[in-house]
């Protein structure tokens, strides 16, 4: 027994040492899991203040004189913060001077608007984490759905109903196809996702650029990178009447989301999944193929942000262009990380950054301070995420090691 | 130097690991610390290596008192520790390995030729034999545990700690071991090795302090006997006999023929091997740790890559097949290393119950899993095993590690099976959930099922036995009776094939002493 990768005296010895968790500490660590993204955010949003308040002309000139009267610094500072915020509610949540309730709540369904792609591509990534696998090819696969969603729907004509169907089916198709490979080529070599994903977002890119200036995708008349408009009947319908720009798509997203869920926590393949992703090497030992696993989630997680693909052409952008997938893909990692890779999670999260998104034009158009300050709190957010279960180790090092 | 440890103690929570344990270290001596498993032994030594602060306690060099902080000021004092465990950077070469921490610099860049000299110098004296231009992965696991004895004399300990340095050796590599620990001895260097092996302790020891239970039992010579020695590791009190009637088995349920297992490297792991298991027999492979037994039975479940050879079970050819297909056709495995094989952490109890049976109609409804019939499965097993959980929802890496095992145990054998292989099914499992699993797969023997346990406790392996099979370098080198003695088995275990251990007439006077030990397991 004394031969042993796991020093079996050190087990029985360190069995009572605090390192081992508890299911008391389980729950709490879950419950803390939400508690710390909810921090995180906070105390982003408070260092984005700063930072407001540091680059405001008002609170600049007030502090010239900080000494003869401090409070006017104080002031302005939380002046310039505040406005900024409260002109980012305004744009992302509740316009008060809107016309009628309609318009007063049109901030929040360009929220939702926005946060459709986010959710979908989120999910995506969040499935492939809970598998063990970093997807960093959403912009891809985001891209690919959109450049066959978008084909699909300005090339073919088809009945109305149907041709949505279809469109749909092509962008999660594109998604799954783009995602797939990395799956199916890892599977089979081996080789690293993140270099493959990071690899294909480039092939995406430059194959639409390409395909832009090819006859059947250009614009008639135009010689322009852009695609002709996809049909009537390819787009997705508003979901709240003609004056939002809120669609089906949305519904789309919130069905994914409870898709994905059930996949993850109630269906077999999610067990398998989940296994796979928490300890490979059982999941091999109880006879879970490991490398089906893999193909399995990368198409599924290429479907998903192929449907935000779809959502980009057949909901808001209706043609395909370069910049069709803007930085959603990017943006999806950091909205899985937020939510946790927890399906709901994703979707709150997916929500909060399209929130930023839509009240941050809102911000910069009526206070003037820069729109960037929503990237750099929105990066925060993620460093703050990612930074408890740092400490957690470092500190747990120490016990260790004491 | 002389080295001094004054009433440790040191607690876990509510666990004592060591309690009041005095140990004096005298220049030129090799002081053997025996003791079972979860002894306290490691622990005693991380204390000594100031990876652990005791509880309360002193440390003394030349009655002077110490105290460590980390591993760091212990070595600065001359105490040099060598680990179960090796602490090399695979990749890098011996000098580079020796000099790392420790590195000479000239300039910006490393001067590893005074590394270099100093390990030709140490190897020479020794003769190591080690090329300090050698790629730490490519030398065998002997030479590797020289580099790291090599890394400790570097730093010019005065004391060495071996932690259980020939667990992993086979051996001849033993054997060479021990003349080193001798040269060591000549050259001045005091050793406190750690160790639970009879046979080695009392060839190389000076004075050996037995620890059981965390507390000092007593302090003998070398010339005590085997049997003091086991009684005073063992305790009287502590004596697990699994009452088991003689199997009734006929025929052959399970038929290796010509098994070869080929590594990633080419190294051939398993060698043609040979056997057959009948119902309602265990089968116990024996064998000193990495030669082959892990091997063999990842083979048996379609775990393996480079198998040749045919294993039929009740005529039915297993060889070939994937994991899922063997073990829905009736196998139980119970993997060597249950956390990184057996479960899955972060899943709950629940969840790991049905790690390999989530496909069984029982818990499925179309693509669905039965949660209902998966809790129930749960409660039914956690009840009937035993297991130690405050809910079946809890994630199963919050459980003691007996509690794991039963886990593992519970799920393998809850279906009906027309074959169970366990890899050390006991490893690392309190003594109370120790007696409870032989229980359980005696029973399972009782119901008429062909058994293999792969165990590198030789105690285990006469508690379950019907028929031992010694495995050495990948080879079959015998298969012998449960009353065999031990020192026959060991002969079997270093490399000598049957027919040469076989018949043992020199071994008669013995014979019944050490059959009335092998009924007894610690």
């Amino acid at each position: 027994m004394s031969a042993t990768t796991t020093s079996p005296e050190s087990n029985q010895v360190s069995a009572p040492s605090p390192v081992e968790l508890t299911p008391d500490d389980y729950r709490r660590s879950l419950l803390g899991s939400t508690l710390q993204s909810v921090l995180a955010v906070l105390v982003a949003l408070f260092l984005g203040g700063l930072l407001i308040a540091a680059t405001d002309e008002t609170v600049r000139e007030s502090a010239g004189y900080f000494f003869a009267r401090p409070g006017d610094t104080f002031t302005a500072m939380w002046d310039a913060a505040s406005s900024a915020y409260i002109a980012m509610f305004h744009g992302a949540v509740y316009n008060p001077d809107g016309s009628g309730l309609a318009g007063k709540l049109y901030p929040l369904t360009e929220t939702l608007t926005v946060a459709t792609p986010l959710i979908l591509a989120g999910l995506g990534v969040a499935l492939a984490f809970r598998t063990g696998l970093f997807n960093i090819g959403a912009q891809g696969q985001i891209l690919i759905g959109a450049t066959l969603a978008g084909y699909v729907g300005f090339a073919w004509q088809l009945p109305v109903g149907v041709h949505l169907l279809v469109v749909v089916v092509a962008g999660a198709l594109g998604g799954a196809i783009w995602g797939g490979v990395v799956g199916l080529i890892k599977a089979r070599t081996g080789a690293h996702e993140v270099i493959l994903t990071i690899m294909l977002n480039y092939i995406a890119i430059n194959l639409v650029s390409w395909l832009l200036t090819l006859s059947t995708f250009q614009r008639e008349g135009s010689s322009n990178p852009i695609s002709p408009p996809i049909a009537e009947t390819a787009m997705f319908p508003k979901l709240l009447g003609d004056g939002f720009r809120l669609h089906w798509g949305f519904v789309v997203a919130v069905v994914a989301t409870v898709a994905v869920a059930w996949l993850l926590n109630r269906s077999t393949i999610g067990f398998e999944l989940r296994a796979v992703g928490a300890n490979p090497r059982a999941a091999r030992t109880a006879g879970i193929s490991v490398t089906k696993g893999f193909v399995v989630v990368m198409l599924i997680a290429g479907m998903l942000a192929g449907l935000a693909g779809t959502a980009q052409i057949a909901g808001t952008e209706h043609s395909l262009t370069v910049g069709v997938a803007a930085s959603f893909g990017f943006d999806a990692i950091t909205v899985a990380l937020l939510g946790r890779s927890k399906p709901w999670g994703t979707f709150f999260a997916g929500i909060l950054y399209g929130a930023f998104r839509a009240g941050g034009v809102t911000m910069q158009t009526s206070t003037g301070t820069n729109i960037d300050i929503v990237l750099v709190v929105q990066s925060l957010i993620v460093l703050f995420v990612a930074l408890p279960p740092l400490l957690k180790l470092k500190s747990r090092r120490k016990e260790v090691a004491a | 130097m002389k080295l001094e440890l004054r009433d440790i103690t040191k607690k876990f929570g509510g666990f004592t690991a060591n309690q009041s344990v005095n140990l004096t270290v005298e220049p030129h001596q090799i002081h053997c610390l025996l003791g079972e498993n979860g002894a306290g032994k490691s622990t005693l030594m991380n204390v000594l290596y100031g990876l652990y602060e005791p509880t309360s306690g002193s440390i003394e060099i030349d009655g002077e008192p110490v105290s460590f902080s980390g591993p760091g000021d212990a070595m600065a004092a001359g105490i040099g520790m060598v680990h179960q465990h090796f602490m090399l950077v695979p990749v890098f070469t011996v000098a580079e390995n020796v000099a790392l921490g420790h590195e000479a610099t000239k300039g910006v860049g490393l001067d590893l030729n005074s590394t270099r000299r100093k390990i030709r110098e140490i190897s020479e004296r020794y003769g190591f034999q080690v090329d300090p231009d050698a790629i730490v992965e490519d030398l065998p696991v002997g030479v590797q545990q020289r580099v790291e004895i090599i890394k400790a004399l570097v730093r010019d300990a005065e004391v060495l700690i071996l932690d259980e340095p020939t667990a992993v050796l086979t051996p001849k590599e033993t054997d060479e071991l021990l003349n080193i620990m001798r040269q060591l001895r000549e050259n001045g260097t005091s050793i406190v090795f750690i160790s639970h092996k009879l046979r080695e302790v009392k060839a190389v020891s000076d004075v050996i302090t037995v620890i059981r239970r965390g507390k000092v039992e007593g302090q003998v010579g070398p010339e005590t006997s085997t049997d003091e020695l086991a009684a005073l590791m063992v305790g009287r009190d502590v004596s697990l006999t699994v009452d088991k009637e003689p199997a009734h088995a006929i025929g052959s349920a399970l038929e290796v023929t010509d098994l070869t297992v080929v590594g990633e490297n080419g190294v051939v792991l398993v060698d043609n091997v040979s056997f057959t298991v009948a119902p309602g027999e265990i089968l116990a492979v024996a064998g000193v740790q990495g030669n082959g037994q892990t091997e063999l039975t990842e083979a048996l479940v379609g775990l393996a890559d480079h198998v040749s050879g045919s294993i039929t079970l009740e005529g039915q050819e297993l060889a070939g097949r994937g994991v899922r297909e063997v073990l829905s056709s009736g196998v139980g495995f119970v993997p060597e290393d249950r956390s990184t094989e057996g479960l899955v952490g972060p899943f709950t109890v629940s969840e790991n119950l049905i790690l390999d049976r989530y496909q069984d109609r029982e818990f499925t409804a179309g693509p669905s899993l039965k949660l209902g019939a998966m809790r129930e499965n749960a409660q039914q097993a956690v009840a009937s095993y035993d297991i130690r959980t405050g809910s079946v929802d809890a994630p199963v890496a919050t459980l003691s590690g007996g509690n794991q095992q039963k886990v593992v145990l519970a799920r393998e054998l809850s279906r009906p099976l027309k074959l169970f292989v366990a890899s050390q099914p006991t490893r690392g499992v309190d003594v109370g959930s120790i007696e409870f699993i032989h229980k359980r797969i005696v029973a399972e023997r009782d119901k008429g099922v062909p058994v293999i346990i792969v165990s590198t406790e030789l105690d285990e392996v006469y508690a379950l036995a019907d028929r031992i099979a010694v495995f050495f370098h990948g080879r079959l080198m015998g298969i012998v009776p449960p009353d065999t003695p031990r020192e026959t088995l060991g002969r079997l275990m270093a490399g000598e094939t049957a027919e040469e251990v076989l018949p043992p007439a020199p071994w008669d006077d013995s014979q019944d002493h050490h059959q009335h030990e092998g009924t007894h397991t610690a």
